[in-house]
């Protein structure tokens, strides 16, 4: 066998990923020198890895076909990764920016959680990067187990360390059920390489269907603990609740991501062949099922809802139902492409709304750490007029009310649902929004419509920047959602060869 | 389609906005200057909306003063505004009404002032985009947007209930839209495009047609979202909360202008783009039309505050409107836009009143009133112009809706006689319970010696008055400009129910040869529906 060529690894295009991780390195080492008057530096280099990243990943659309993949196709380099990419740095950057202020205030100022973040971050990616179920699998270990960390990061509170716990124990579980389906998978199709795998699928040379199928399920319980799919979301409010704001948010957004990242890849570029109802994929049905009850089960609990992280965190599963819906349209192969553009286009949009509303949170968190809860939000349009406008922008968006973000992601999820015939996913879909006004509505009727001492903990910078940048985001995106969909698009999942 | 230069019905639709930015600039303790920026701005969009009618060729049925612009590209979604008959008259009333929404609101409002004016503002360019767009999902943005500034007008400078009325508003009015939603999606996948005016020519060509007992669905789509918010009977027990609940300025935008955005999704979308269904559904509609016709002058007879009695007398009135559109004739769709003009001009000036009333005694019952007429003649006088306005006395502009819309059930091809009698009814009792209102508040001795000393109308209220008076007369006495505005977008629009071999009558392959046109319209139309 030949040994591969340096030029073969293709190592420039792995450099989001791959770099970040490495970065990650670099900023720790720093942060063991780094005196306690220093400590800004965490930020600075934190911040000023994932901004570099960032443009550069922004170079790394449209590569022409041979510069595709690295490590022979362990490592798939297309858009689908950059846009991944995109919004992961996006997440990490927030991720960075509300937790600077936060962890001192609340004595929690410890230098790992900037380099155990960036490291989450390039687990992320490398999930919707990856060519091959071993790095999937590789991928996930690194983006979860930073998280596991972080969520304990309050330590010895009995809930930050409940919280991590509880997380690193399910997802130990869930990671378990992955790993066991990408060996069925194997057994089965006699690869770990997700176009070989999708080719032989295709052709019917299959050892055993029943295994193909056992393994696609299992990897479908271990991705859908990530993005926190019913019925396998038992862990997300209790670990939500007991982790530091700032961590439940930038995990909020960052697992998720991971999660569809992976699983989109793995069931659209490997699986599609798996025989189902006519012309489309056999998995289809089942992750509409999720999603369903994803949708409901997560809004439905959401209005019982008084602690705000729980709150969020109920809403975090809602949203993942919605983006399953995009998954679950991608099953019929004429919308797949516009399935996979529009669920990129709403994690986006989850994003910075997402992102927004835990910045928010953190802001009007108390310096002694107890949970915020909705009435918190009393009277904050009065005190803090221009953070309670951006609370009501980021509510409106994950409602789904323009002008925002939100609206056009849901509506173009809806869109590939009513596509892919399935309208009565989307029936689900608008009716759950309805139902997920009410929950959100009460964060806004009590900053505006309610007296109280409604009190953000003082004037925190770096918190008001990442509170105006997601803003400006959820705007943007609502209002000329163009600027990425253009980059959405152009994301087209599909197995090499033939 | 390429894009165009920015039209004037861009213009005015943003104009709003503009003013907005310049209010988030100034410093929020400058309330007059706050005031009178926003009153000039609702002035200005006014003045800029005539600009439009004399720019406006009545005779042409067609879109004018058009923009397009390729907003999303690949996703066939563009940002496509313009008017034609059946806007023209909505987007002036909403520009006429603002002015004084925001000038009856100077004195009440004291709190939160800033935030107050740009919600006016922002309303005003949602409920302006509403009416003059031309693309659905572009549609849909204008049209959930105008739920979030009436939910704050109502949530915070409502009376007492006034968070509950607000989050009912909100929910019901987003359940209902949600299915029109979906039917958007419906139309914009299998027709490739959300802009309407390509749908429909997708539908006249045959190029898209929909599957069986598909149109009925879709109709039911739009309807849902349009029914809540006219509000026809069953749907409308979120209006009394909200109307009683919003503050003056805000009953007057509700009543005056936000519930013709139901009214008018009809005409805009259901008549158009679903003929078959709207023919086949003209009976129901109507029967909600002429129940709510009844039960909300009934409702209204019972009411012992004066804003609850206004509130649910829209619910009867708005009926009127839906009767006339579902005539499915050239005069019932034109009586229902006029009467929403006129809807929108006496009962926003009966808010008006009530506000007036509200603001020198701080109660709204009629008990506590008798003999005004005595204390306050001025207000007495132009008050009941207003109250015979919407009676619909003849001479005045109410009579001019009323009696075309029945017109135009009369002669309808898809009603029966009996809801023109119903309707007719209606009328009658629309007499008695605004006369009996007027009787409590205005007319007898002065029972209540707080009422003896009551201030008299300052200049604001005057001159908010008075333009609805001057257009309460104008219309009244000679509607003909009014009318003239519409008639060629309405007898377009009309055509596939009325006209010979139109669409309705037969699926495209079946159409019969423009000779035959004569013979297929005796056969197909006439004793079918």
């Amino acid at each position: 066998m030949e040994l591969p060529t340096l030029q073969d690894l293709n190592l420039a295009v792995t450099l989001p990923s791959m770099g970040l991780a490495l970065w990650a390195c670099v900023v720790l080492a720093v942060g063991l020198f780094l005196p306690e008057r220093r400590r800004h530096w965490n930020l600075v280099l934190s911040l000023g890895g994932i901004v570099a990243l960032f443009l550069y990943n922004l170079t790394l659309f449209d590569l022409p076909a041979d510069r595709q993949s690295a490590f022979l196709g362990m490592y798939r380099a297309d858009n689908f990764t950059a846009f991944v990419n995109l919004i992961a740095l996006v997440t990490a950057f927030f991720g960075v920016l509300m937790a600077y202020e936060y962890l001192k205030r609340t004595h929690i100022d410890r230098g790992e959680y900037y380099p155990l973040l960036l490291i989450s971050t390039s687990g992320a990616m490398l999930m919707g990067a990856s060519g091959d179920l071993a790095v999937l699998f590789v991928a996930l270990e690194l983006l979860s187990i930073p998280l596991y960390i972080m969520s304990g990061l309050r330590r010895p509170n009995a809930a930050s360390e409940e919280s991590a716990l509880k997380y690193f124990l399910l997802g130990a579980f869930s990671s378990a059920f992955l790993v066991y389906g990408v060996a069925l998978v194997y057994g089965a199709a006699g690869s770990t390489d997700l176009s070989e795998i999708f080719h032989r699928v295709n052709a019917g040379l299959i050892l055993d269907q029943g295994l193909l199928l056992a393994g696609a399920g299992l990897m479908l319980v271990g991705l859908g603990f990530k993005v926190a799919a019913v019925p396998f979301h038992m862990w997300t409010p209790d670990v939500y609740q007991g982790a530091p704001t700032a961590v439940t948010g930038y995990m909020s957004v960052g697992a998720k991501l991971g999660g569809f990242a992976g699983l989109l890849r793995v069931f659209i570029v490997a699986l599609p062949a798996v025989s189902g109802a006519g012309d489309a994929t056999g998995w289809q049905d089942t992750i509409a099922l999720i999603a369903a009850l994803t949708m409901i089960l997560g809004n439905v609990v959401a209005i019982a809802q008084r602690d705000v992280k729980r709150m969020l965190g109920y809403s975090s599963i809602a949203h993942a139902g919605y983006i399953l819906m995009g998954a679950a349209a991608a099953g019929s192969p004429d919308v797949r492409d516009f399935a996979v553009s529009a669920s990129l286009f709403y994690l986006l949009a989850y994003a910075f709304t997402n992102l927004g509303a835990f910045a928010v949170t953190v802001a009007i968190e108390k310096d002694d750490a107890t949970n915020p809860q909705l009435d918190d939000f009393n009277g904050l349009s009065k005190t803090r007029p221009v953070l309670a406008l951006a609370m009501a922008l980021f509510m409106l968006s994950l409602t789904g009310i323009p002008p925002t973000a939100g609206v056009v992601g849901k509506f173009f999820l809806f869109q590939a649902a009513v596509n892919a015939g399935m309208v009565w996913l989307a029936l689900i879909g608008v009716i759950t929004s309805v139902v997920s006004a009410f929950y959100y509505l009460r964060i806004v009727v009590n900053m505006y419509l309610r007296e109280g001492p409604g009190e953000a903990q003082a004037q925190r910078s770096f918190l008001g920047v990442a509170v105006g940048l997601a803003a400006v985001g959820t705007f943007v995106l609502g209002v000329a959602p163009v600027l990425f969909l253009d980059l959405a698009q152009r994301a087209v999942l599909v197995a090499l060869g033939g | 389609m390429e894009n165009t230069p920015i039209s004037l019905t861009t213009i005015v639709t943003f104009l709003p906005i503009a003013g907005l930015i310049v209010v988030l600039f100034i410093n929020r303790e400058r309330e007059d200057i706050i005031r009178w920026v926003t009153l000039g701005t609702a002035v200005i969009t006014f003045l800029a909306s005539l600009g439009m009618v004399a720019a406006f060729d009545a005779s042409n049925p067609g879109l004018q003063l058009e923009t397009y612009y390729n907003w999303i590209p690949g996703f066939n979604i563009s940002y496509h505004v313009a008017v034609d008959g059946l806007s023209m008259l909505l987007v002036l009333l909403t520009t006429f009404i603002m002015p004084l929404a925001v000038l009856a609101s100077f004195d009440p409002i004291k709190e939160r002032v800033k935030l107050y004016y740009c919600m006016l503002l922002l309303i005003e360019t949602a409920m302006l985009g509403v009416f003059v767009t031309q693309d659905l999902f572009l549609f849909y943005i204008f049209w959930e947007f105008t739920l979030v500034p009436m939910y704050f007008l109502i949530g915070i400078w409502g009376s007492e209930n006034r968070v509950y009325a607000a989050i009912k508003f909100f929910l019901y009015t987003m359940a209902g839209s949600i299915l029109m939603l979906l039917a958007i999606l419906w139309l914009g996948v299998n027709g490739d495009t959300f802009n309407l005016p390509t749908l429909l020519e997708k539908l006249a060509s045959g190029a898209l047609v929909f599957p069986e007992g598909v149109e009925v669905l879709l109709f039911i789509g739009f309807f849902a979202a349009f029914a809540v918010k006219v509000p026809l009977w069953p749907f409308h027990s979120w209006l009394p909360d909200a109307h009683y609940e919003a503050p003056t300025a805000g009953s007057v935008i509700l009543a005056g202008v936000l519930l013709k955005l139901g009214t008018y999704g009809f005409v805009r979308f259901n008549l158009p783009l679903f003929p078959q269904a709207s023919i086949d559904l003209a009976p129901v509609v109507a029967a909600l039309a002429v129940i709510g016709i009844l039960y909300g002058a009934w409702v209204s007879y019972a009411q012992k505050d004066v804003k609850k009695l206004v509130a649910y007398s829209s619910v009867s009135h708005l009926g009127f409107v839906m009767l006339g559109i579902f005539a499915l004739n050239a005069q019932g769709v034109q009586g229902g836009i006029m009467q929403m003009v006129n809807h929108g001009l006496s009962t926003g000036g009966l808010f008006l009143l009530v506000g007036m009333l509200y603001e020198r005694r701080h109660t709204k019952l009629m008990a506590d009133f008798g003999g005004i007429w005595k204390v306050m003649p001025l207000f007495g006088a132009l008050s009941l112009i207003i109250v015979l306005s919407s009676m619909g006395l003849p001479g005045l502009n109410g009579f001019v809706g009323e009696f075309t819309i029945l017109l135009g059930s009369m002669g309808s091809n898809f009603l029966a006689v009996g809801f023109t009698v119903f309707a007719a009814v209606g009328v009658i009792l629309a007499a008695v319970y605004m006369l009996y209102m007027f009787g409590k508040v205005y007319m007898g001795p002065v029972i209540h010696p707080e009422n003896e000393r009551l201030p008299g109308l300052d200049w604001k209220e005057v001159a908010v008055l008075v333009p609805l008076i001057i257009m309460i007369f104008w219309i009244g006495l000679y509607p003909t400009p009014f009318f003239g505005m519409m008639d060629s977008s309405v007898d377009a629009l009309v055509t596939p129910y009325t006209a010979p071999g139109g669409s309705v009558t037969a699926a495209p392959e079946l159409a019969p040869a423009p000779v035959a046109a004569g013979e297929a319209a005796s056969v197909g139309l006439a004793p079918g529906y």
